[in-house]
């Protein structure tokens, strides 16, 4: 007899993702739904989608999902905590969101240790639109509104979003990882399942960055895209804990 | 039994909607709607509720998005150049059909403008203010005790409505002190919200809030399907005070503060044999014109502290079939009655003239 060995998370719909080849949201899609499915929360649980390419996240998750405006997700996550005291409460938003728009509302809702978890996607590029420089965009690197290369002298350096929110009281859990290998992955997975739990335990405000790949933006191949993770955004973002409160 | 007190409007607001079973207030600081937030931040702690400052406006409404969006009643409160930033977010919660009070204690603009009572955030806030096909039933008390139990009203409208609810008053009634009596309040009637994403336990199925309609077809359905409901709106939730009517030669329009002033001038002037009466509408979305239609004035004079915003719906409701005449002052300033006074008797000169 045949024996389930590996299957789609409960937590996640039967629609086929929408995303490019190589676009590591469907990946972080699953981690999310498989440590979801783990902690046994889908019911207890209400997702902030963000404005950008997981814009449309709520057909995928299996739990309830609230969109929010451009960048305003870590708000409405407040607003939604503030009323569902005993809700698990996440929100999910690319770079652009998170560190340009809405930078007001991250740093905010941090240092108030507002209760909630943020997933962040750092593909250094505003992949929605089209691909716009975005505040994690690499000194250097071509896109459609840096096409000489994003110049630090007149276009500034990227935000460092873990280094920045290390520096408040508010977080009690903020790591960085990255999606370019297996071992990473599973770290990646790990580091959602930490931030989740620290959520339910109620110590505070948690952020996982994960550093992903947007081939179709990038103009890559996805093998070359994971290479670019790899040897561009790892040295430039190093990877690891930059806080833990126990 | 009466429960008579003596309160600023601001205060009065705050009281009604915790009366009124709000429990979540997010603001930002600004005059003169600050004695609001200062009210719910001394007095939700102490009931179980929230009062949270936010980092801006912009941060505040999609906090009342979040908290609306999960179920619960929600409020925010500024003037104008605050309401200004949260245009956004109120499209946005226009969109997903979201009830909330959002509270305008008006000042004068454009820009910073000032800090003295205003009413030239009318066209913003009955033609939406910010993007997109959408309305707000808009109230507009004009005294404390309608501060209060328009709040109230607020609350259940927009909940059994699902459509945002804005309180438009001014720096005036937000400051002034005069007797409320609670007991006047309407009673809350909470409305089922099978449809708040407040997590799936319990449901068959999760609940999703959104906006986004990327098939032109879909967009249309839903804007279509909002449409209705704003149809049914203008048809039956038109609300006015008509006074003197019957005879009027000439009708002033005024809401808020403005229709107190007009109140005097328009007594002064009957006892002087000018046959003048009053329309003040209560709700300015839906915009009472119904009433428009029911009076035979030789012509009608809206009287507001703006360059002119709601003559224009004067106008429509009365189909321009007589002269529409306007005075006001702006920039913070409150006409006064003398003012009024001239401009009904310049008019009377023009259209009652015996030839
Ligand atoms: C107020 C506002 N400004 C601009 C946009 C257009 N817009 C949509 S998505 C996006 C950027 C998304 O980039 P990112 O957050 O990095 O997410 P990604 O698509 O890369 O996952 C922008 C600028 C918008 N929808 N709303
Ligand atoms: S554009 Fe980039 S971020 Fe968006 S789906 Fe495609 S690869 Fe992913």
């Amino acid at each position: 007899m045949s024996e389930v060995i590996y299957k789609k998370p409960d937590s996640l719909s039967d629609k086929p993702f929408h995303y490019c080849p190589g676009c590591s949201h469907g990946l972080v899609h699953r981690l999310v739904a498989e440590v979801i499915d783990e902690l046994g929360i889908a019911d207890n649980t209400v997702a902030v989608a963000p404005v950008g390419c997981a814009v449309t996240a709520d057909e995928y998750f299996r739990f309830d999902t609230v969109q929010a405006a451009h960048g305003r997700a870590p708000a409405v996550a407040t607003g939604i905590r503030r009323a569902l005291p005993d809700r698990f409460v996440f929100a999910y938003q690319g770079d652009g969101d998170l560190a340009a728009i809405g930078t007001a509302e991250t740093v905010h809702a941090a240092a108030r240790g507002e209760n909630i978890s943020i997933i962040f996607i750092n593909n250094t590029i505003y992949g929605m639109t089209g691909g716009q420089m975005a505040p994690t965009t690499l000194p250097g690197q071509v896109t459609q509104t840096s096409p000489y290369g994003r110049d630090p002298y007149t276009q500034g350096y990227p935000l460092h979003i873990c280094e920045m929110l290390s520096a408040l009281n508010g977080p009690t859990f903020l790591t960085r990882t990255a999606v370019d290998s297996v071992p990473h992955i599973r770290e990646t997975k790990k580091a959602i399942r930490k931030a989740f739990s620290y959520q339910l335990q109620g110590k505070g405000f948690s952020l996982v960055e994960v550093l992903c790949a947007c081939p179709t933006n990038w103009g890559m191949s996805p093998t070359d895209a994971v290479r670019r993770i790899t040897e561009e955004m790892i040295p430039y973002y190093p990877l690891g804990v930059y806080k833990e409160e126990v | 039994m009466s429960e008579t007190v003596l309160m600023k409007g601001n205060e009065a607001l705050g009281e009604a909607a915790i009366r009124s079973g709000c429990r979540h207030f997010f603001g930002y600081p600004i005059t003169p709607q600050t004695e609001l937030s200062a009210y719910m931040a001394r007095k939700m702690p102490k009931i179980g509720g929230t009062f949270l400052q936010a980092e801006s406006e912009i941060a505040a409404i999609n906090m009342v998005y979040g908290a609306a969006a999960a179920g619960v009643r929600a409020m925010t409160s500024s003037s104008s150049p605050g309401i200004s930033l949260k245009s956004e977010g109120i499209s946005y919660i226009a969109a997903a059909d979201l009830p909330c009070v959002i509270v305008n204690i008006m000042r004068g603009g454009p820009g910073l403008g000032g800090i003295q009572p205003a009413q030239s955030d009318y066209f913003q806030a009955t033609r939406g203010g910010g993007h997109g096909d959408y309305h707000l039933l808009v109230l507009a008390p004009n005294s404390v005790q309608e501060m209060a139990c328009l709040t109230a009203d607020a609350f259940n409208l927009s909940e059994k409505y699902r459509i945002p609810a804005m309180i438009l008053g001014d720096g005036t009634l937000g400051q002034m002190m005069e007797p409320v009596d609670f007991s006047a309040l309407p009673k809350p009637v909470f409305a089922e919200k099978p449809w708040a994403t407040n997590a799936m336990g319990g449901r068959r199925g999760p609940n999703v809030i959104k906006t986004l309609y990327l098939l032109p077809e879909e967009l249309e359905a839903t804007i279509l399907e909002r449409e209705k409901k704003y149809d049914f709106l203008r048809e039956n939730l038109q609300r006015y005070e008509a006074r003197f009517t019957e005879d009027a030669d000439i009708i002033l329009c005024s809401y808020g503060i403005t229709s107190r002033v007009v109140e005097t001038a328009v007594r002064e002037l009957r006892n002087e044999g000018i046959k003048a009466g009053i329309i003040r509408p209560v709700t300015l979305w839906p915009f009472p014109e119904k009433i428009f239609k029911q009076v035979r004035p030789k012509a009608y004079l809206s009287v507001e502290m703006s360059m002119g915003q709601m003559v224009e719906d004067v106008k429509l409701a009365c189909e321009c079939r007589v002269p529409v005449y306007f005075t006001g002052r702006t920039g913070g300033i409150i006409p006064s009655p003398a003012e009024v006074i001239a401009k009904v008797k310049e008019i009377h000169r023009e259209v009652c003239a015996v030839v």
